[in-house]
């Protein structure tokens, strides 16, 4: 473990340019600024200082190749997968890197691991700056050996001409060297990859077999206690009193009370629980909506926020003469990401400074979180994230952080605070529900004419349809919502692409044409098109299917990667059992960096898709969430994985897309239009079982 | 109290109430079997006890006191994975992996008793099992090919 207490030695913004080879010690490094980044993507906003820096590679005057970047690994396979582009555009083996990632004191700032940012965006310009260091120490050999530097060629971690060599640790020996991106630097194309594009085994798999890697939840440091939190009894609900005399149990028990906030500590966590058990405190609740009227109340309390000049008069207009018509509303329940690693932070105060270990997927967002709260320079403050127990869009806050940090603090010692189940569930955030009412029309050439859709709520993410629609109007209302929501895999995409593609496989029944080729008939989009055709082929759609099965096809497309999913169900009505037979995917987004971790990336998300496709929701009652368990709240299990085939399209031609979030929005609806196939029964919300077909049968 | 852990006897001091997880992660600081639910529900915190894996969440200490437990980090062998170990590496079988020692301990039992498991079979001894992340076919595969 790091140790701690040396936040001190950079900024709080992350290292700066300045002073990083005085942390570092000798060598050559290639620095990649925000300017750098900006060229590729201005969607950017909040910025640090221009030119500040966003990410580098540095090899050590001993040879030691080490990349910085503020982004951190959740499972997705990041340190894999980046370490790949770099060891390519270095020549070295990919093991020969050593990936320093989301620690505020020595990687550069970086806003966040989500949105699917990582692969299109740190990839390419790590690519460069890779590329950068390879060319300056090319030129560096080439004027040892007083030789064009068009003839020397780097190969294996060295640089070579003509029978003679230099081991990169030559070159760099004695060198205190900071460049900047060579924007002239030769990228190597997809097509000619060795390393990137090949399926390179986890980073450190041997030591997650082993049980060796150490989360967050997992780590001590001498003189450590434990902290639990008193928690109120729903959301809304405000402290009375509290009568905290009987929870000390023991003479190592503390307990921390500032204002509504308290907790107790312990040099065991079962002490700490039983503790905390002894508090009597009173509560003041108000009431809050629950589940029963929660589509209303999302409706009644919603913006009306206009995106620009609005069309609804004339989508109305065209809506009212057209031949085939259809007005839908779909229900989105709220969901939990259930990460199987829960919250935890281990916080360290040493003369003044704060060091927090803590599994998010913002660490810089939480070290500015942590300042606010103890009013403190964030010079002061390091947060650390070792590679975590998975986030899905649930680990952007760090309600640990502060929690352990506020103990800590207070009792003088350093302080762990693992979440329970029961708390994540609860005190986390969750992913929004949402209405969503749509009205679309088709001529009877089979052309959409009309296209209206709202989103009360659950986002805007993946809300634009694909499709020729004519003309569109398409808003999203945010609205005040009675849970705490936040960021998900996909975002609102999954509860938009849901309603898209229902009313898309509705509205191909009501004109009796074939829902793939009506599809393809309102689409554009060649890569969409590609998806849908190359998973319908793989699948098999247009062979005949048995008695009472039905097919179901879907597509979608957000953050410049494309799904395509096909389902077969069966649906036994006497038994109100659903079964979903086999799923088939085609997966595009663009050149291919590791396909084994790609294909993991695929599944899982189509997977953990399935719970949301069919039975995940979060059930609550006047702010009590009701099943806040792993018994009560149902996630995918063995049992429930159809058989899964995954094609993967390889752009070699265009640039690479994140794969963490797509996915996961295709699985639902091709679920949903297969299961209509097979009985006839159109189902409008998320979850679709186990409520749904009861229902209607 | 005593129990006896990957062959090796500890002697405990612990509050009431403690699960054989607590005693294992706190006390004697083998933290490679891990915390999920706290209610047996999700199979991250599985040991083999007398070989039968079993949550640790909610098994008391102190029931177990005359018993081989055996936890993830007792399954290398001078140096050399366990087989089922080997399997989920090369199959890259996880994404966060924070479910892979409960995975590994319920795989490990199942083939104790059955070496060759069917799908089905594998599906069933693996339902106590959670992995959120959901790489489900390649933890099948990894354990059909251990």
């Amino acid at each position: 473990m790091n140790k701690p207490g040396i936040a001190d030695k950079t900024s709080g913004r992350g290292i700066s340019r300045r002073n990083f080879i005085k942390v570092l010690g000798g060598g050559v490094a290639v620095v990649l600024t925000w300017t750098d980044l900006n060229g590729l993507s201005r969607s950017l906003s909040a910025k640090p200082d221009e030119g500040s820096i966003a990410a580098w590679i540095h090899i050590h005057e001993n040879g030691k190749i080490s990349v910085f970047t503020g982004k951190v690994e959740v499972g997705q396979n990041i340190r894999t997968s980046l370490a790949q582009v770099v060891a390519e555009e270095l020549a070295v083996p990919v093991d020969s890197i050593d990936m320093i990632m989301g620690d505020t004191m020595l990687t550069p700032y970086d806003r966040g691991t989500y949105g699917s940012l990582t692969t299109p965006q740190m990839g390419p310009k790590l690519r460069k700056a890779a590329a950068s260091l390879r060319e300056a120490l090319a030129g560096m050999a080439a004027e040892q050996w007083k030789v064009d530097k068009q003839a020397v060629q780097a190969k294996d971690g060295r640089i070579t001409h003509a029978g003679k060599s230099l081991g990169y640790a030559e070159l760099t020996k004695g060198k205190k060297i900071v460049l900047p991106v060579n924007e002239q630097a030769a990228l190597t194309p997809a097509d000619k990859w060795t390393v990137a594009g090949t399926a390179v085994p986890k980073v450190n798999g041997r030591s997650f077999v082993t049980g060796k890697h150490q989360y967050v939840s997992d780590m001590a440091v001498p003189g450590m206690v434990y902290g639990k939190i008193l928690r109120a009894p729903a959301n809304g609900a405000s402290l009375v009193s509290a009568d905290v005399t009987k929870a000390k149990i023991s003479s190592a028990v503390t307990i921390v009370q500032e204002d509504d906030f308290i907790g107790v500590t312990a040099p065991d966590p079962q002490t700490a629980a039983n503790a905390l058990a002894k508090i009597d405190a009173r509560w003041n609740t108000t009431p809050q909506p629950s589940r029963a009227e929660i589509f209303t109340y999302l409706k009644n309390n919603s913006e009306q926020r206009d995106r620009g000049e609005s069309k609804q008069e004339a989508a109305r207009q065209a809506f009212s003469t057209a031949p085939v018509q259809l007005r839908q509303n779909f229900e989105i329940q709220y969901i939990a990401h259930v990460p199987l690693e829960p919250r935890a932070a281990l916080a360290v105060w040493e003369d003044g400074k704060l060091t927090v270990w803590t599994g998010t997927q913002r660490p810089f967002g939480v070290q500015e979180e942590l300042a606010r709260v103890f009013s403190m320079s964030k010079d002061n403050v390091r947060v650390i994230m070792p590679d975590t127990g998975s986030g899905y869009g649930g680990k952007h806050s760090g309600e640990a952080a502060v929690e352990a940090a506020r103990l800590a603090k207070k009792t003088g010692k350093p302080v762990k605070v693992v979440w329970t189940r029961e708390e994540e569930f609860k005190w986390a955030y969750l992913r929004p529900g949402g209405l969503i009412e749509a009205a679309a029309s088709a001529g009877r050439d089979g052309r959409l004419t009309s296209w209206e859709f709202h989103n009360y709520n659950s986002g805007s993410a993946g809300i634009d349809t694909p499709y020729e629609t004519g003309v569109e109007h398409i808003q999203f209302h945010p609205s005040k919502t009675p849970l705490k929501q936040g960021s998900y895999r996909g975002l609102a995409a999954t509860a938009n692409i849901f309603a898209i593609e229902s009313v898309m496989d509705d509205l191909a029944r009501s004109l009796q044409r074939d829902p793939l080729e009506f599809r393809l008939l309102n689409l554009k989009d060649e890569r969409l098109k590609n998806v849908l055709q190359t998973a319908a082929t793989k699948f098999g759609w247009k062979e005949k299917k048995k008695a009472g099965h039905g097919y179901g096809i879907a597509c979608g497309f957000v953050k410049n990667s494309y799904i395509a999913m096909c389902a077969e169900v069966t649906y036994d009505p006497s038994a109100e059992q659903l079964k979903v037979l086999r799923l088939t995917a085609a997966y595009d987004c663009g050149a291919i960096i590791n396909p084994l971790h790609l294909e993991n990336q695929v599944m899982g998300c189509i997977l953990q898709g399935l719970g949301g496709a069919l039975f995940e929701e979060i059930d609550f009652i006047d702010g009590r969430i009701l099943n806040p368990s792993l018994s009560t709240y149902r996630v995918p299990r063995f049992a429930d994985i159809p058989p899964l085939d995954i094609v993967l399209i390889d752009r070699k031609d265009l640039p690479s897309a994140g794969a963490g979030e797509t996915p996961i929005v295709g699985i639902a609806p091709a679920i949903r239009n297969a299961i209509v196939d097979a009985t006839g029964i159109k189902l409008h919300a998320l979850p679709l079982i186990p409520q749904g077909l009861r229902k209607t049968t | 109290m005593k129990i006896n852990v990957n062959a090796k006897d500890y002697t405990l001091d612990v509050p009431d109430n403690t699960s054989l997880l607590d005693a294992l992660r706190v006390h004697l600081n083998l933290t490679g079997t891990k915390y999920g639910c706290g209610e047996a529900a999700c199979g991250a915190c599985k040991v083999l006890i007398d070989g039968h894996a079993t949550p640790s969440c909610i098994t008391p200490v102190a029931s177990v006191q005359h018993k081989a437990i055996i936890t993830i980090e007792g399954l290398e062998k001078d140096g050399k994975l366990h087989p089922i170990q080997q399997a989920f590496l090369d199959e890259d079988a996880f994404q966060c992996a924070y479910c892979a020692p409960g995975m590994i301990m319920a795989a490990v039992a199942l083939k104790e008793k059955n070496p060759k498991p069917t799908r089905q079979e594998i599906v069933e001894a693996m339902q106590g099992n959670i992995c959120r992340c959901c790489t489900y076919p390649r933890i099948i595969n990894a354990i059909s090919k251990a």
